[in-house]
């Protein structure tokens, strides 16, 4: 598993570590594009970018799907994405338990109150 | 990774202490005895476990919040469907500490601590939500669907791996 993670990080270092693929990973965050718009955008051949796509692929960062003869690569749903994501639906579970859980206790609040004021009498 | 402040009052904080446990804190603006009495009763509990918001119907709700007492919830507009959450406390210290399991899942169930802290009148409620495993923690926030396509991820390792270097 050690060695699982760290292959991981590895590869997600070496596809940032070049300005062209980090270029790429921005272009992508934009909308989804084909090798060949990606290719001409950064003045490549087909072959430097799918060189490039395939880098990228490895680390999880982009996906690619062929249809027809296009392939079209979309930015992959990276492991930040997914925690926040998962942190974000957690949160608003809990946030309105406690929203709620906030009127019960006002209520609470009110009939000690009114209590007190009973047994002051 | 923490949602938000820790130092806005009454906000819900979501944070993963690790893998399989997750941590959630909210204030009150009441002693420790009111949240823990809200906790308990279950007339007072089913009426803000699920909130409108959650679209969900509670059905039933039984609950013996002592030590070695158990709890069963039942969810689900259709009666012939019905969804049940059940378990054990392990471990409930009026005003102060609720411990239970969550059963329902199985091997996969996690054990939840809720501890309240008393100051100034006001009440911290810290949550620990601590499963089994990775897996389990993951399922519990995304749905079963997309944790069992989970894969260990890049960018998070990758930062943690930059910090370590």
């Amino acid at each position: 598993m050690v060695q699982h993670y760290s292959a991981h990080v590895n590869a997600s270092f070496a596809a940032l570590a070049d300005a062209t693929r980090r270029g790429v990973l921005d272009q992508l965050a934009r909308g989804d594009a084909s090798i060949t718009d990606l290719a001409d955008k950064f003045e490549m051949t087909l072959t430097g970018m799918k060189k490039h796509d395939g880098v990228l692929e490895l680390a999880g960062l982009v996906t690619t799907e062929k249809i027809g003869r296009v392939r079209t690569c979309r930015i992959g749903p990276s492991r930040l994405e997914r925690e926040m994501a998962w942190i974000a639906r957690y949160r608003q579970v809990w946030d309105a338990r406690f929203e709620a859980l906030d009127g019960v206790i006002d209520e609470l609040k009110r009939e000690e109150q009114a209590r007190g004021r009973k047994q002051r009498k | 990774m923490v949602a938000s402040s820790e130092n806005e009052s009454r906000r819900t904080t979501v944070r993963k202490a690790s893998e399989r446990e997750v941590i959630v804190t909210r204030t009150f603006d009441a002693p420790a005895r009111l949240v823990f009495e809200a906790w308990s009763r279950p007339e007072l509990f089913r009426k803000w476990w699920v909130p409108r918001s959650l679209g969900m119907t509670l059905r039933s709700c039984e609950m013996d919040v002592r030590t070695g007492g158990t709890y069963r919830l039942v969810f689900g507009d259709d009666p012939a469907n019905p969804m049940a959450f059940f378990g054990r406390y392990l471990e409930v210290v009026p005003n102060a500490r609720i411990v239970w399991t969550n059963e329902e899942s199985g091997e996969a169930g996690s054990v939840t601590t809720v501890t309240l802290e008393e100051r100034d009148g006001r009440t911290l409620l810290v949550m620990s939500e601590l499963y089994p495993t990775k897996e389990a923690l993951d399922e519990a926030g995304t749905g079963a669907q997309e944790a069992m396509h989970e894969t260990f991820g890049q960018l998070d390792e990758l930062l943690a791996g930059r910090s370590a270097h």
